[in-house]
């Protein structure tokens, strides 16, 4: 029961009830969809990068609550941010989700809700679509794949 | 056949009272538990547990007669040598072939199939040429097909399925043209349960001289198969999920076919003289059988071909038409719960998804309660496409299975329910 509530904390179920930003934004300036091939799930980000800040992001898609929460999540985390915070951000989250369970987590404030993943390695990819596909979009490639 | 009933072409004959309980401690993996909570197995469409039998005589198999077939003149080379013919001839009883030599071994169903597309469809496919398959097959028996119409200029038609998960026969009828060189069909389908009239089907290709692949993954363990009351051509299944090991896969086919088809693989054991300049093909089946076969696996599929008829394929039948009656009773009386696949004639599959919450944390969650059941697009991606989800959760049901089980199952959607708040 404990695992249960470790994985699916409050702030996930929130954020999977109601989405942050989840919606597609007109005059992005990037923008990329990931899939993961494992669960079907589909997401498309959305940016408008001013000069080397992101100024808006958004999400569309379907998929399981894990990925739609970590995605929602990601669009309040890099908003504002510049490019680089973002891709660095990128990094510890991935270093969070695919640290070995029992290693110590860097609080990323909201984000660190996410590092129940580590003890369910077939959800790893669920929680780092977003992420993969904000990369991409900042790369302008079109797709990315967590495959 | 009544509706929602498992169907079959052959009724095995009544069997002896069946207990599920003595069958389950014949199980040894059963008795497991996982994340703290007594194993509730309920992926067996994926692959099935494994009888102490079949353990056994893997064990015994290499404990005492190893060595490698068809070589020495050594006591244990014909021991093992024999140990294979004989699974080779319990594998040709169990489906009534009407010789040894039309079984051939492979390591799975999906060798099997690529095995036909390969050495008996390219060479007879010719640009303009069509290859008919359903809208609910699995992957394994798309992809092959795909590859062959690649190589040739042939093209793949897809015979299309209904809303209840449903071979649409009349439409499967009108895309047989001149041009169809072979109908791939799956016996039963491993998304939904569906299990399609296949004798109908040989029948209709027939009569417009179309040979037809039956993929029997998914029924050859729920349902008795005899090619030749289907009369069907080929005939693929996997031992895994015949509660036998990995890595063992069985190909029927007919004489006649095997005879004139090129080899697949080439190397040792399938050719019974090789120079330089030519090599001569061994005959069958060994033609088709090229290195050193998984011989521990044709003799733990013996093993295990003898328990599930030792149980009685009626009485597993039956059982397991009462466990899908049930567990379709159960999950039909939950709100938000939507069976996808409610075919007439189905069998052991119950695929479904749940309002507001995405099938894969259904499968985390049940998990989570000791519960196993698949969660994904079951290499069935077309299937998910037709019924509009990205997506289903799906119990399948094997004859080990309970009443109890799927109750299991049942609270631990309840579950799901109060975490999602769906």
């Amino acid at each position: 029961m404990s695992e249960l509530s470790d994985l699916y904390q409050e702030v996930i179920l929130d954020h999977n009830r109601r989405p942050r930003n989840f919606h597609a934004i007109a005059d992005a300036s990037h923008r990329a969809e990931g899939y993961n091939p494992l669960c079907g799930d589909r997401l498309t980000v959305y940016l408008k990068v001013d000069g080397d800040v992101i100024t808006n992001v958004g999400f569309e898609g379907s998929g399981c609550a894990i990925s739609k929460a970590s995605a929602s999540m990601m669009t309040d985390a890099v908003k504002g941010r510049s490019v680089a915070e973002a891709e660095a951000l990128f990094d510890r989250f991935h270093r969070m989700v695919t640290m070995p369970p029992e290693a110590a987590v860097e609080d990323l404030g909201k984000l660190t809700s996410l590092a129940g993943v580590r003890e369910f390695p077939v959800r790893i990819k669920c929680a780092s679509l977003a992420w993969h596909t904000l990369k991409a979009a900042l790369a302008h490639e079109q797709r990315t794949s967590t495959e | 056949m009544t509706p929602g009933v498992a169907g079959s072409e052959r009724v095995a004959a009544p069997a002896a009272r069946f207990d599920v309980e003595r069958i389950r401690a014949d199980f040894p993996i059963l008795t497991r538990t996982v994340r703290g909570k007594p194993l509730v197995y309920l992926d067996n469409a994926a692959t099935t547990q494994k009888p102490r039998a079949v353990l056994d005589a893997l064990a015994g198999y290499y404990t005492s007669i190893n060595a490698n077939v068809h070589r020495g003149v050594h006591e244990l080379s014909e021991r093992a040598t024999r140990a294979f013919d004989e699974a080779r001839e319990r594998v040709a009883r169990f489906f009534n072939a009407a010789h040894a030599h039309e079984i051939v071994f492979t390591r799975n169903a999906t060798e099997s199939i690529n095995l036909v597309a390969h050495s008996f469809a390219r060479p007879r496919l010719k640009p303009g040429d069509e290859v008919l398959i359903t809208a609910m097959e699995h992957h394994s028996n798309i992809v092959p097909w795909q590859l062959a119409c690649e190589a040739t200029g042939a093209s793949l038609r897809v015979a299309p399925i209904d809303d209840r998960g449903e071979l649409m026969v009349d439409e499967l009828e009108r895309l047989l043209t001149p041009r169809t060189r072979i109908l791939a069909v799956a016996h039963m389908s491993n998304a939904l349960g569906t299990v399609n009239p296949v004798a109908d089907l040989v029948r209709i290709a027939h009569a417009q001289g179309v040979p037809v692949l039956l993929d029997g993954s998914q029924a050859a363990y729920h349902l008795p198969v005899d090619v030749q009351a289907l009369d069907c051509d080929f005939y693929a299944a996997t031992g895994h999920k015949l509660y036998g090991p990995t890595g063992v896969g069985v190909l029927y086919g007919r004489t006649e076919h095997l005879e004139a088809m090129p080899p697949f693989l080439g190397g040792g054991d399938m050719i019974s003289a090789v120079t330089f300049e030519k090599s001569t093909w061994n005959v069958l089946p060994y033609k088709f059988e090229a290195g050193t076969p998984n011989i521990a696996g044709a003799v733990g599929l013996h093993a295990a071909l003898d328990y599930l008829e030792g149980v009685g394929r009626a009485a597993v039948q039956e059982h397991e038409r009462q466990l899908l009656e049930y567990g379709t009773e159960l999950l039909s009386t939950m709100p938000g719960v939507r069976i996808i696949g409610t075919a007439r004639w189905k069998s052991s599959i119950l695929s479904f998804v749940m309002d507001g919450v995405h099938p894969h944390d259904i499968g985390t969650v049940v998990d989570l309660e000791g519960v196993a059941i698949r969660t994904g697009h079951h290499c069935a991606q077309p299937v998910m496409e037709r019924f509009g989800v990205p997506a289903t959760a799906r119990a399948s049901l094997a004859m080990y299975n309970t009443r109890e089980e799927l109750d299991a199952l049942g609270r631990a959607l309840e579950r799901v329910r109060e975490v999602f708040g769906a």
